[in-house]
Parts: structure tokens; C-alpha cells; sequence
């Protein structure tokens, strides 16, 4: 028996079957397979009749799974393989178990652990401030040191960001995030049933039918709830509808960044318009409320979707027409290109994910390696580039937004029925396990969900791709010029709340 | 004399109507409605009526940096010779009078920013600090120019009466480049895109901006009226540099001043809107084509003269 079993996207598999290995052999596996070009979707620990686990889910050009018992401490696996570097800080905090050597063992979201074990960090939780944790440090005469945030000029979300500088050129730049803390996980635990797919919904609020459909899949896995084909073709639309939304809102701030008004102003605009349109198809604008366990709550009746392919129609020139403006003034790819480069190396080692992987070179996308939905049935392209600076990842933006539309007007010109559902969560199976993994608008989502002996959800785990970029972002600011940090930070457009749970 | 006071007070007067001339560009440009042209009044009466907010490590000098700066613009606009008019006051060398008030006025900004130990204002300080130096080299090329041409170091020199008629029959090609010279100084000297984004909300790329982010109220209007001041200086030598008629007619002159006033401003919202802003460290080399200019016009004018 190989030591990792091979496992599908959103298909049950029951708990039984995963290899649960000894600790060194895990590790050692682990490693093995991560250091050979693997990627890890989930590594995390949970609580089992008493006994703590670890559950690791690893992708090469397959899923992988298997588990252990969890160590009071481990050797850190951080230490030749970064990729687990948030993994073990994330374990570490959930769960009091040390990583021996983790190279920067920060506390991640300022949280008591679950089990109430002595806290890994020495913090104490009582006080208002989070306490013990030192900031990375460059020392010398000419080294400045600014603080930004937690709260920001704009309104936008809390998260505090440390540069080092040597006049305007950033050395290194730390992120501390955690601010918006909500206990997501356990509040998954303990919620009723029904209230689920709200709550997967609200993880992050741009990511909506991402982290939706995730949850949805799970539970569908796990019923054995079977989806019909409208169904998944209204899901579709609909997460690239959030894909375009997020994507020219996101084009239309970087313009605004290096203040080039007329396209900022045009795609400030025109991402209402594409968020109209998820208000046409669920009369929501971020498409809450759609996607649940069995199906959609609304199904695409002939008028809407007409008035969805005439709009369409009608948006597609005007987004092509001031993508040209953007990717064919000079100014702006001046200030693009060459900024704030990650190397393929670099983003191979942190384990990007979504557009900003294919940015920097990495191809994978779970919508061509993982396709769940109605993408079996479409071809998507590769968008990968390769120097991984900011005017790459407006690039792969430009692409996936032309792209989107494609999808969304090859879906719509034919009928789509549908029986719609209300949702009502179904049994769940005891002992099982799935794991659902989709390209939100950011990259990698990824849900997984343990059920214990009598079906109720024994670990929920989410992981939103903004856990796996943040890092991608801090590299990103190495050596480049700090008033060129909005910029990168708009390029990457991460989510804190995503992160935070 | 009279008249050269009330047309001073017609420029602090009016500076903040034409400063949102160039929003109303921008948002002309952007297809929106953008805002009322009274909006700085609307905003200096805004502000005027609040309370100033002072942090306790604070001291004298964040208070005196909203004054020094305005004032300092104020004054500079007594030696600005409106529409071919006379100035208030005016003296062999007062351009040099000129460029080193403007000076105070940034010293003390800067000095005020660096007050309040913010890391962000440090920044701002600095940068503000360097793009002028370069301003001002490019700014002493034109003023050898000048005094080429005419053998005086005043402003009423180069603009009252026939002043500026009188430069274009000398030079009028090298004066172009002088014109497109003193245009990217005042685009630096004002905080403009491509050089800094005056709508900004991100510090980290803010140059003037940053510096003033904790004043506030009656402060943060004396230094808002400053700018609309400085800017009005800028724009009102342009103008003249480029209409240079002296029709006789006394309100004629005025109107083909304040039409060319307009031009001016409309330009900067036109180049704000075509252009993205420059990378950071790519605004010097911007600032030293100014310069160049300045420097290339000058040498074609040792030809003509000798």
C-alpha cells in the first residue's frame, strides 16, 4: 500500500481507508512528495475520541491523502519545505503542538488553542493587546522602520503591515494579519445545519460562490446528493461572473493606483454592471444565496438568461476597448512592468496559487486539473507568464477576464433547466471524509470535511488561497520602492477575512 | 497702486475657483459630473469652521508650518505682475526674493511634518525635500535666461506692460521650450500628476499629501489655500509666457488673462487624466527635462544675442 492514498475531488471517501501512518513516516512521505513538486492543500490537525490527528492533503497531479496521530511536538517540516510554513503555524495555534524549529513560529490569528493546552506563544489571551511576538528586524544606521495599520486610510480591512527600508527601497516587508478573527472553524462546528451554507458564503464576501460552492460540494459528496446538469451550469456562470466582477474591479484600482483615472473610473463601473448581473441571476449582487447543497435556489429562466446574453453583448466591447486603453498607454506599463517581481523559484517555494501563481509561471489551475461543475466540458487555457511582476498579473487578469465572458456566452445560448432546490442539509454519513477543491476568483479553494461515528462534522477545515499568497506578497516587496507597495498589494488583492476565519 | 491690490486680492480670491477647474477636466475626462466649481470655497469654509486638532507630541513648530506656508504664498503673489499689470511691490532682484520664500514655506511644511514623528510624514518630508532641488536648478537656468534677454532679476520686468511681448520678439522659439520648461516645474512644485497624485488616499505614495495629514481644521485651510495660491503663481507666468498681448484695452487684457488662466488649469487636468504617474524614482529624470530645456533654450540665445 502506498503510504498516501490517492483520492478525487469532491468524492467520499470513508475514514477508514485513509493510511493512518506513523508520525515519522508521515513526515517523511510528506516531504517526499512536497519536495518533488507537490503542493499541499490542507495540513491540519484535529481531535478524534480523545486523541489528536493530523490530516495532510497534498497535490502533485492527484490528490493525496493520509494521516497520524499528532505529536505533542515534531520536528518542523517548515525547515526543508517551505510550503508548510503557515501550515505548522496554523497546527500550532489550533492545537498547542510544537513544530521543533519552525524557522519564524508566530501565532497566526492571535486564538487560545482548541484543546486547552498550554499556548505555544507564550500570549496571553486575556489581555486586549496580542503580546508576545517579535517583528523581523533589519539593524543599521540607515534603516527605517514603518508601520502600517491595522486600520488603513481607506475603508478596507484591518491587517498590519511592517517594512524595513533603507531609504524608499524595501529590505523586507512582514504581514500580521488575524484582526478579523471570527472562529469560523469552530463556529461551522457548532452551527445548525441549516445555517452551513450561509456561513461558507460569508467566509469572504468577494469569494461568495467560491467558498459556496466548496461547502456545497462537500455535502453533496457526502449525501451521495446528485446535481443536475443546469444546475452546475448555472454555478458555473456564476463563479465566473465573480471572477470578471473581482478581476475588473481589481484592473480598474490598479489604473486608479498609479493614478491613470480614465480606466479606473470605466472599470469602477463596469464591475457593478458584471455585479448586476449576479443580481439578475439570484437577486443578489455577490451571488449569495444561490448555490446550495443539491443545486441553485434560482433557476435561469429564458427572459433573464436573454437579458444575460444582451448585456453580456453589450459589455464585452466596452471591456475590451479599455483594457486596450490600459495595456496600451506607456505610463501604465512603466509602472507595471518589472514591479514587484517574484520569481517562478520564489513561487514554487511559497506555493502560490491562482492568478498570481500563473503570474510568476506556476500553470495549475483547479478548474483544468480539478474540474468539477460544468468544466469538465469546457477547455481552459493556460494563462501562465513568466516574470511575475506586477504587469503579469494585470496580464493574466486581462486574459481570464476575456476568457470568463467566453465561457459565460458559450453557456447561455442554449436552454437551461433546472429543478431548484431550498437547501434543506441532508443526512450526513458516519465516519467519512471529502475533500472539495475550486478555482475561486483569487485561486485555490479548498474545504474539507470530516464526519465522526454518528455523521456529525467532526473537523471542518477551510482554506481560503489568500492563506497560501500573503507570503507571495512580502516577497513581492523585496527590493522594490515602498511607494510602490498599493500597487503590489492591489495587484495580489488578497483577502484578509479569507485568511483570518 | 490701488489697482495692483485689488487684482492681488482678485488672485487669492479666485485661486481656489481655478484650482477646480481642474477637477471638473478630470471628472469631464472620467465621464462623470464631478464637483461644483465653488468646491474649495465650500471646503476652506468647511474647514474654517472646525477646531484644530494638535497632538500632545507636538510642538510649536506643526503650528507655525500652515502659517509660514501660506503666508509665504500670499506674499509671493504681491510680486506677481497680473495680466501686464504692475505688482505691489517690485525690485531689481526680487525673483530671487521669490524662489527663497517659496522655500521657507516648504522648509517650514517639511520642518512641521517632521514634528509629528510619523513615518509616513519622514517620507513625505523627504521626497518633497529632493524633487524641488531639482526644480530649482532647472528654475535658475530659466531665470539666466531671462536676465539674458532683458539684464534684469525682476518678474515686472519680464511680464509688465510689454515685458513678455518684448521676450517673444527676442526669442520666441527658445521661449517654447522655456514655457514646456516652467510647465513640468509647476506640475513638481504643485504636487501633479505625473510627479505625485493630488486624489491619492495611500500614503505610502503620497509626496505633498503625506506631509499634511495631521493638520486639520483651520490649519489644514491656510495650507489648502496655500496651494491654490501657488499654483495660481504658477499658472499666471505661464499664461503670460504664452499670451504675451498687451491690447491696450483695459479689460481685454484682463479677459485674455484669465481665458489663458483657464487654459493653463485645463491642460493640467487634461495631462493628469492622459497620463499615469511616473515611478518614484523615475520623477527626477522627469524633473531634470525641465532643465534640459531650460539650459538648451539659453545657449540658442548666446547665438542671438552676440
Amino acid at each position: 500500500m502506498k503510504p498516501f492514498l490517492e483520492i478525487t475531488n469532491g468524492k467520499k471517501v470513508s475514514r477508514d481507508t485513509i493510511p493512518h501512518l506513523d508520525v515519522d513516516t508521515f513526515c517523511d512521505n510528506a516531504l517526499h512528495i512536497v519536495q518533488n513538486g507537490g503542493k499541499v492543500v490542507h495540513f491540519f490537525a484535529y481531535e478524534d475520541l480523545g486523541t489528536t490527528k493530523f490530516l495532510a492533503v497534498l497535490r502533485t497531479d492527484v490528490l493525496l491523502a493520509a494521516g497520524c496521530d499528532a505529536p505533542e511536538s515534531y520536528p518542523s517540516l517548515t525547515r526543508t519545505c517551505e510550503p508548510f510554513h503557515l501550515f505548522e503555524r496554523e497546527i500550532a495555534e489550533q492545537f498547542g503542538i510544537l513544530p521543533q524549529g519552525h524557522p519564524w513560529l508566530k501565532m497566526v490569528r492571535y486564538h487560545e488553542n482548541m484543546r486547552q493546552m498550554p499556548d505555544v506563544f507564550n500570549n496571553d489571551y486575556t489581555k486586549d493587546i496580542p503580546g508576545n511576538y517579535e517583528y523581523y528586524q533589519v539593524d543599521g544606521d540607515e534603516i527605517h522602520e514603518v508601520a502600517v495599520g491595522p486600520v488603513h486610510a481607506g475603508v478596507i480591512e484591518p491587517g498590519h503591515f511592517r517594512f524595513n527600508c533603507i531609504g524608499e527601497r524595501v529590505l523586507h516587508l512582514e504581514i500580521q494579519l488575524g484582526y478579523q478573527h471570527r472562529g469560523v472553524e469552530t463556529l461551522l462546528l457548532k452551527a445548525a445545519a441549516k445555517r452551513l451554507p450561509i456561513l461558507a458564503e460569508n467566509i469572504a464576501g468577494d469569494t461568495t460562490i467560491g467558498h459556496g460552492l466548496c461547502m456545497a460540494q462537500a455535502v453533496e459528496a457526502l449525501a451521495s446528493l446528485q446535481v443536475d446538469d443546469g444546475a452546475k451550469i448555472i454555478r458555473t456562470i456564476a463563479l465566473e461572473l465573480e471572477r470578471l466582477a473581482n478581476h475588473i474591479g481589481d484592473l480598474g484600482a490598479l489604473c486608479m493606483d498609479v493614478a491613470f483615472q480614465v480606466p479606473a473610473n470605466y472599470f469602477g463601473r463596469i464591475r457593478g454592471d458584471f455585479l448586476n448581473l449576479s443580481l439578475l441571476l439570484c437577486g443578489n449582487r455577490f451571488g449569495k444565496g444561490l448555490v446550495r447543497p443539491g443545486g441553485v435556489r434560482f433557476s435561469l429562466e429564458d427572459d433573464v438568461r436573454k437579458t444575460l446574453d444582451e448585456r453580456i453583448r453589450e459589455l464585452k466591447p466596452q471591456v475590451e476597448h479599455v483594457l486596450a486603453l490600459i495595456f496600451g498607454a506607456s505610463t501604465v506599463r512603466a509602472r507595471f512592468e518589472g514591479c514587484g517581481r517574484v520569481s517562478k523559484k520564489d513561487a514554487d517555494h511559497l506555493g502560490l496559487v491562482g492568478f498570481a501563481g500563473r503570474a510568476s509561471g506556476l500553470a495549475y489551475d483547479a478548474r483544468r486539473c480539478f474540474p468539477t461543475e460544468h468544466y469538465p466540458h469546457l477547455t481552459i487555457g493556460e494563462n501562465a507568464k513568466s516574470s511575475g511582476d506586477v504587469y503579469d498579473r494585470a496580464r493574466v487578469r486581462y486574459d481570464e477576464v476575456l476568457q470568463s465572458i467566453d465561457i459565460i456566452q458559450s453557456l447561455i445560448d442554449k436552454p437551461v433547466d433546472t429543478q431548484t432546490v431550498e437547501g434543506i442539509m441532508p443526512v450526513l454519513p458516519p465516519s467519512s471524509f471529502v475533500v472539495t477543491v475550486n478555482e475561486g476568483w483569487r485561486g485555490e479553494v479548498s474545504h474539507a470535511l470530516l464526519t465522526d461515528e454518528a455523521g456529525g462534522i467532526l473537523r471542518y477545515k477551510v482554506k481560503d488561497p489568500s492563506f497560501h499568497n500573503w507570503n507571495g506578497l512580502a516577497m513581492a516587496l523585496r527590493d522594490t520602492g515602498i511607494s510602490d507597495f498599493p500597487l503590489n498589494n492591489k495587484s495580489f488583492n488578497l483577502s484578509y477575512c479569507g485568511f483570518d476565519l | 497702486m490701488i489697482d495692483s491690490i485689488l487684482l492681488w486680492l482678485t488672485a487669492i480670491l479666485t485661486a481656489p475657483f481655478f484650482s477646480a477647474v481642474i477637477l471638473k477636466v478630470k471628472a469631464f475626462f472620467a465621464g462623470k459630473k464631478g464637483p461644483p466649481l465653488l468646491i474649495n470655497y465650500y471646503t476652506l469654509i468647511k474647514l474654517l469652521k472646525k477646531g484644530s486638532v494638535y497632538s500632545t507630541s507636538t510642538t510649536v513648530m506643526f503650528q507655525l508650518g500652515p502659517v509660514v506656508s501660506c503666508a509665504s504664498a500670499l506674499t509671493v503673489l504681491l510680486f506677481l505682475p497680473i495680466a501686464g499689470h504692475s505688482p505691489v511691490f517690485s525690485f531689481n532682484g526680487d525673483v530671487i526674493l521669490i524662489l527663497y520664500l517659496m522655500g521657507l514655506g516648504r522648509f517650514f511644511t517639511i520642518a512641521a511634518a517632521m514634528d509629528t514623528a510619523s513615518p509616513f510624514e519622514g517620507m513625505g518630508a523627504a521626497r518633497e525635500a529632493y524633487f524641488p532641488i531639482i526644480c530649482e536648478a532647472a528654475m535658475f537656468m530659466i531665470l539666466i535666461f531671462f536676465y539674458r534677454m532683458t539684464g534684469e532679476l525682476s518678474l515686472s520686468a519680464y511680464f509688465a506692460g510689454t515685458g513678455s511681448f518684448a521676450l517673444w520678439q527676442l526669442a520666441g522659439a527658445p521661449l517654447l521650450f522655456i514655457i514646456i520648461a516652467f510647465f513640468i516645474i509647476l506640475l513638481t512644485e504643485n504636487s501633479r500628476v505625473p510627479v505625485d497624485d493630488p486624489a491619492t488616499h495611500l500614503e505610502l505614495t503620497m509626496i505633498h499629501e503625506v506631509m499634511v495629514l495631521d493638520h486639520s481644521g483651520p490649519d489644514f485651510a491656510l495650507i489648502e489655500l496655500g496651494s491654490f495660491c501657488k499654483l495660481f503663481f504658477y499658472a499666471a507666468i505661464t499664461t503670460q509666457l504664452m499670451l504675451p498681448f498687451d491690447t491696450g484695452i483695459a479689460g481685454l487684457g484682463l479677459a485674455v488673462f484669465f481665458a489663458g488662466l483657464i487654459i493653463v488649469y485645463m491642460v493640467v487636468g487634461a495631462v493628469e487624466s492622459a497620463i499615469a504617474r511616473y515611478r518614484m524614482d523615475k520623477v527626477p529624470q522627469f524633473v531634470l527635462i525641465s532643465f534640459a530645456l531650460a539650459f538648451f533654450a539659453t545657449i540658442i540665445t548666446l547665438e542671438l544675442i552676440t
